[in-house]
């Protein structure tokens, strides 16, 4: 296989970049305040609901987007799936930006951040505590992304020696790599069991591990497809459709499984009319539901999924779906019962906007600059 | 070896699925047992008289700032529990509101704080152990000095009772710790010390339990005399029994409270809900147990991972090196 992969050195100072950077600011603008005034100056956070989207939205949808390095990993190196080579940089470029900000998001929202240190404490750690065991995976997962990326850095920088010996023993990191986001990715289902009574049935179940692993791998495919689509558009290289439908194919194996056991296990538990009661709760839950019906009607047949139009629609209905299934499950279904609401106010929104912009501006600016794509304009799509 | 690769992941998977799906099979905890020295409150709804003494008292043991309410905003307030208040005396009305300890047109009020679980969602959630339950007491208590800020007691709490400080630089969080500095002295909770009537009643839980148990026999309409502040403290006083609900709650609720209530009215009017015995903790704990215990699994995939990963780049390499000539390679 002959992909070299190469900076694609264009102009790093594009409107988008400013656009980005403005956003930034004034997400900015917002951290300053938090950190003088206190949290609640900021979000409408209450009591009722100490979680708000910089959970919810950066952290648990946050990571699931940024699954894709996860799984392509485990196609590319585990399962052994060289020809999705091309496709496993980019999207773990995207998977380094996403859970790095996901960090600086949590460190946002824990009030007493100047103790995080007690994290790392052995006769303070609290193993029962399934927040522990998120908290310790994403943490190391994190570095762990910017080792996997290492490489890229150091073709760069042109350290030949010392990329060699990284090669010698990458292929540890990478296990722990796929290993890492197995673990949290269920456990950030795990976590909501404990909310109990306040979490509606429709989404309180003892499979909610299994459901969030099996979103979390079809986050990362739908996102390596969204990318790879738009990353061909912007910035015009050549068509990778062929190979996306083969993820396509995947998608909707694993996509099917989710369905059955979704609907199975609403329907073991008596909850279908529940589903169907009109309720704001049950529409959302056949909100979510159909956006995943729609994405795997796509996948689901050859010809649907080998249109790049419609495998881009069925990539937006999944990463939709997955992530309102998400929401669901931290915000929407969650009722703490005594009257509390909550609706994010303009600063937690601004935050949340800000560490999108930021995550955009510099997966540009890292594909410019570093070897990211291996698929070049006018070449052909497969080696 | 392709087929021995495919049957180990489709092995770990599978094992993976049936831990996950059947979280009840996968209960390989110990449900928490109440500790042999327990101390608790049995707050008896039909003795409290809402004098709000109790609120009084808590925050002067507690040093909480006053809440003024409405439209003078002199005096301290509060309407609910808050990062200010840790005990709070509530009160259920219906229709006319004439009748003490009646559903219709009838009042009653309920204290609410900490219930001090027996197996406490906060302290299992808690990921840097700020949350601890006492071995001996049973008292839940919070330090400040570990604590991250995360709030995740506060989503698992069944009765959300933690606060949070939420317009505050430095926050905490803030909840009742039955006067445990006062107990270390000697003393007991405030709110018992100043209690008038004995509606809150300190003591030790199995005792309190005997207490109750007691009371749940009394004929209605008979005078009886009840213990004043704590079970020991030789003061009480006399009064017709009521017509109590025949059961106490806290006895089994989520495994069970250290903090108990009493009432004429049912428990559900005072904003207490109807709860299963099985704490929702031991639910998901389950199935982080049957997973993570001693993390056995995951080091196994880990190994399996390792070893596949290796394999495969070993293989590469050796095509590489067979088919084309020698050139340089990045990782992947």
């Amino acid at each position: 296989m002959s992909d070299e992969m190469k900076p694609l050195g264009r102009r790093i100072f594009t409107p988008t970049f400013f656009i980005c950077l403005v956003i930034v600011a004034i997400a900015g603008y917002f951290t300053v305040k938090r950190f003088i005034l206190g949290i609640g100056s900021i979000s409408n956070m209450n009591d009722g609901f100490p979680w708000g989207i910089w959970i919810a939205y950066d952290v648990v949808v946050g990571t699931g987007f940024a699954c894709g390095g996860y799984v392509m990993a485990l196609l590319v190196y585990i399962l052994n799936k060289g020809e999705f080579h091309p496709l496993v940089r980019p999207a773990l470029l995207a998977s380094m930006f996403g859970y790095t900000l996901a960090g600086v998001s949590v460190f946002l929202d824990i009030g007493r951040y100047w103790n995080v240190y007690n994290m790392f404490l052995p006769w303070q750690m609290n193993f029962h505590s399934v927040m522990f065991e998120v908290a310790m995976c994403i943490c190391t997962y994190i570095f762990v992304l910017w080792i996997e990326f290492t490489p890229a850095f150091l073709a760069k920088w042109g350290f030949d020696k010392a990329g060699k010996k990284l090669n010698k023993v990458i292929f540890a990191v990478i296990a722990l790599g796929v290993l890492l986001p197995t673990m949290h990715q269920s456990s950030l289902g795990t976590m909501m069991l404990m909310a109990g009574f306040k979490l509606s049935p429709l989404w309180h179940t003892s499979a909610l591990p299994l459901l969030f692993l099996l979103t979390a791998v079809l986050m990362g495919f739908a996102m390596v497809v969204f990318e790879s689509s738009i990353s061909s558009r912007v910035y015009k290289l050549a068509d990778e459709t062929s190979m996306l439908t083969k993820i396509a194919r995947i998608m909707a194996w694993v996509l099917g499984f989710y369905l059955i056991i979704r609907f199975q296990n609403i329907f073991m538990r008596g909850q279908m009319s529940n589903a169907f009661s009109g309720t704001f709760l049950g529409n959302m839950f056949l909100l979510e539901n159909l956006m995943m019906l729609i994405g795997f009607f796509i996948l689901a047949y050859p010809g649907y999924r080998s249109n790049p139009k419609l495998l881009f629609v069925a990539a937006v209905a999944v990463l939709v779906g997955t992530s309102l299934y998400r929401f669901n499950t931290y915000i929407i279904g969650f009722d703490p019962g005594t009257g509390w609401k909550y609706f994010p106010s303009v600063g937690e929104q601004m935050i949340t906007y800000g560490l999108i912009a930021f995550e955009i501006a510099a997966y540009g600016v890292f594909v410019k600059v570093f070897p990211v794509f291996s698929a070049h304009p006018t070449a052909e799509a497969h080696q | 070896m392709k087929i021995k690769r495919r049957d180990f992941i489709k092995g770990a998977a599978g094992g993976l699925a049936l831990l996950t799906l059947d979280g009840q099979k996968a209960q390989a905890r110990t449900v928490e047992a109440l500790p042999p020295d327990a101390l608790g409150i049995l707050y008896d709804s039909t003795l409290c008289v809402g004098c709000n003494a109790c609120v009084a008292a808590c925050k002067q043991a507690n040093s909480m700032p006053p809440e003024p309410y409405g439209e003078q905003r002199l005096w301290d307030n509060p309407q609910d529990l808050s990062a200010s208040t840790l005990n709070i005396i509530k009160e259920y009305s219906s229709g006319t509101g004439d009748h003490k300890d009646q559903v219709e047109n009838g009042f009653a009020f309920i204290k609410r704080q900490c219930l001090h679980c027996i197996d406490p969602s906060c302290v299992t959630a808690c990921p840097v152990s700020a949350l601890t339950k006492d071995k001996e007491t049973g008292i839940v208590s919070y330090n400040k000095h570990v604590c991250i800020g995360c709030r995740y007691c506060q989503v698992a709490c069944p009765y959300n009772i933690p606060k949070f400080k939420w317009n505050d630089p430095f926050p905490e969080i803030v909840k009742c710790q039955l006067c445990n500095h006062l107990i270390k002295k000697g003393g007991m909770p405030a709110c018992c010390s100043v209690c008038p009537t004995g509606a809150a009643l300190f003591g030790p839980v199995a005792k309190l339990q005997e207490e109750s148990r007691r009371r749940l026999q009394m004929e209605p309409g008979k005078m009886y005399s009840f213990p004043v502040s704590s079970l020991d403290s030789g003061k009480s006083h006399a009064h017709k029994a009521p017509t109590y609900q025949q059961h106490v709650y806290g006895y089994e609720e989520l495994g069970g409270t250290q903090v108990m209530y009493m009432s004429a009215v049912p428990f559900e009017k005072l904003g207490l809900p109807t709860f299963p015995k099985e704490s929702f903790v031991s639910m998901a704990s389950g199935i982080q147990y049957a997973i993570y215990k001693g993390m056995v699994y995951p080091l196994v995939v880990l190994v399996g991972l390792i070893v596949m990963a290796k394999k495969n780049k070993n293989e590469k390499e050796s095509d590489q090196s067979a088919s084309t000539p020698v050139k340089e390679e990045t990782h992947e």
